[in-house]
């Protein structure tokens, strides 16, 4: 039995980067059925059938401004469309980011700088952004406003050519901590902490699997599922709901003394 | 419904602190709790406030882990959630001082007390009806990360139990269960030992301004906010969490302070 549908977290507002699918989906999904009102934003055009679609299914409490992550233009234009639309953010999860693999010597500076703006620099601009807004929605709320940066086990765990990836989300992990501490000695009203996610079934995650297949690494995305949920302590990949399940704990109240800290969602994969 | 309608949980050293907030939240969230320690009025008081079940217990006695767990089995039929969270530091000093009997009772408590709990739950999660499968949360303390001069056997058996649950998360998976075993690490949380240390220190204001000043949030946890996380280790929205370490805080060991 779960939580859901509490309405733990009506009457305040958060915004999800990457909204439209994956995890971000998941966790518009699960702010909405709690209450919330959301804004997700994503790379789609505002008068996209995706868009339509979503928003029809999510309701009234969604809305949705197309904004890429790595433009500080963009930035403020969500920032204005929260202001206009709602006047307040209490949660920010910062989960736009894209994944790279490869060698190391075949890795380009272009993709290296196109993975650092998006996973890196994307997450700080949207904290950048917020932080005014939230220091004074987050003192209204028991708990204060909360940031939830998606890093990954890779931000905790290096992987064979994986670095690109493993650089960007090492560093979401220790910007969180480093802007936890700030607003704690400042203190303002945010907690700050970041999420790492193993592997979860998302487009991501397909999108990767097949680029493996393409090199010949398995002969069918299954094969890399099957061998990746056998390599997982608990056995099976992750299901979006359940980052969302962690998501929402850091949203609510509940987590009030939690800042600073990593919540690793991996079936166990980096006990082993 | 609740969440945690229909779940039966075993909390250790439940009678004080941590513990019995843990028993409060699991039984407002609708949970059969079962809760053990040695005080008996201590105990009373949480069993009329929460309808919890107590049985007088020593987290480090081999037989009498036995009886408990037979007596679970055989008046629940299920465990679904333990939370070792039974802890000492009676008896602890600096490796320079700590006499053997301080030592190895500090050491039989939060550590071998945690490893029979963990032991002991996954046994009877393995039999529950429908298949193994459970939550198993062991209370750690920020101190696994951040060792303390003057308590040598309370860090380390914090320390040690990261790696007992690390362990058990593992072996869980080679054997298919369903049972997931993770610890948290808390900071300073202000309960009733805190209390009475900070009253009989002979200096309280100072003694309390040390124990604010280790949290960038410049306060100790409430019981409460330590009792949030614990209850959802217990529900089914941890289901993807094993072998973790959750650190709450208030950003102690985050990082360094600022000068
Ligand atoms: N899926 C996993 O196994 C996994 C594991 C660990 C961490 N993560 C992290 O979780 C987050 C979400 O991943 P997912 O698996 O849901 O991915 P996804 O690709 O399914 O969803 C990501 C969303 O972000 C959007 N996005 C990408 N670039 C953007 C940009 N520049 N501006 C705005 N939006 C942009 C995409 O359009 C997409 O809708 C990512 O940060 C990812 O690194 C995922």
């Amino acid at each position: 039995m779960s939580d859901l549908g509490s309405q733990r977290l009506k009457g305040r507002v958060a915004l999800v980067s990457g909204g439209l699918r994956g995890i971000g989906l998941a966790c518009v999904e699960r702010f909405l059925a709690e209450g919330a009102e959301v804004v997700l934003t994503d790379l789609e055009a505002e008068d996209g059938t995706l868009v339509g679609e979503t928003l029809g299914r999510l309701g009234q409490a969604a809305s949705y401004v197309r904004a890429n992550v790595t433009s500080e233009e963009d930035w403020e234009a969500v920032l204005d469309a929260v202001t206009r639309r709602h006047g307040k953010l209490h949660i920010l999860v910062n989960n736009a980011g894209i994944d790279l693999t490869g060698p190391i010597a075949e890795t380009s500076l272009e993709g290296w700088r196109r993975i650092m703006s998006i996973n890196v620099d994307g997450v700080f601009l949207g904290v950048r952004t917020f932080v005014p807004l939230m220091a004074a929605s987050g003192a209204e709320v028991a708990g204060g406003a909360s940031i939830i940066n998606v890093s990954s086990i890779m931000g905790l765990v290096g992987l064979s050519e994986v670095s690109g990836y493993n650089a960007s989300k090492g560093a979401v992990r220790l910007f969180t901590k480093s802007i936890a501490l700030e607003f704690a000695e400042k203190k303002m009203p945010i907690r700050a902490n970041s999420l790492h996610p193993g592997f979860v079934v998302t487009p991501l995650l397909k999108e990767g699997f097949q680029r493996w297949v393409d090199k010949g690494v398995a002969e069918k995305p299954q094969d890399l599922v099957d061998l990746m949920s056998s390599r997982t302590p608990i056995g099976r990949l992750a299901d979006p709901s359940e980052l969302a399940s962690a998501a929402f704990f850091l949203a609510s109240s509940d987590s009030s003394y939690m800042t600073g800290a990593e919540l690793v969602i991996d079936g166990g994969w980096t006990a082993q | 419904m609740k969440r945690l309608e229909g779940k039966v949980a075993l909390v250790t050293g439940g009678t004080s602190g941590i513990g019995a907030g843990a028993v409060h939240r699991l039984r407002a969230e609708g949970a059969k709790v079962v809760f053990t320690g040695s005080n008996r009025s201590a105990a009373d008081e949480v069993c009329a406030a929460t309808g919890a079940e107590f049985v007088s217990h020593n987290v480090r006695d081999g037989a009498a882990w036995d009886a408990l767990s037979e007596r679970i089995e055989r008046d629940h039929g299920r465990l679904d959630f333990a939370f070792a969270n039974a802890g000492t530091e009676h008896g602890d000093g600096s490796v320079e001082d700590i006499t053997l009997d301080g030592w190895e009772n500090v050491i039989g408590v939060n550590q071998t007390g945690a490893m029979l709990t963990v032991q002991h739950a996954m046994r009877l999660m393995s039999r529950n009806p429908g298949g193994a499968a459970g939550s198993i949360l062991v209370n750690s303390s920020m101190n696994a990360h951040r060792a303390m001069g003057n308590f040598v056997a309370y860090s380390v058996s914090k320390a040690a139990v990261v790696a007992l649950v690390k362990s058990a998360a593992v072996h869980a998976g080679n054997r298919k269960y369903r049972i997931r075993v993770n610890a948290i690490l808390p900071g300073v949380v202000e309960t009733a030992l805190i209390r009475n240390l900070i009253d009989t220190s002979g200096d309280p204001t100072a003694t309390r301004a040390a124990y604010e000043g280790l949290s960038p949030l410049g306060r100790m946890a409430r019981v409460e906010e330590i009792a949030g996380l614990v209850a959802w280790f217990a529900s089914d929205e941890s289901q993807f969490v094993s072998g973790s370490e959750y650190v709450i805080d208030g950003a102690s060991t985050a990082g360094m302070m600022g000068v």
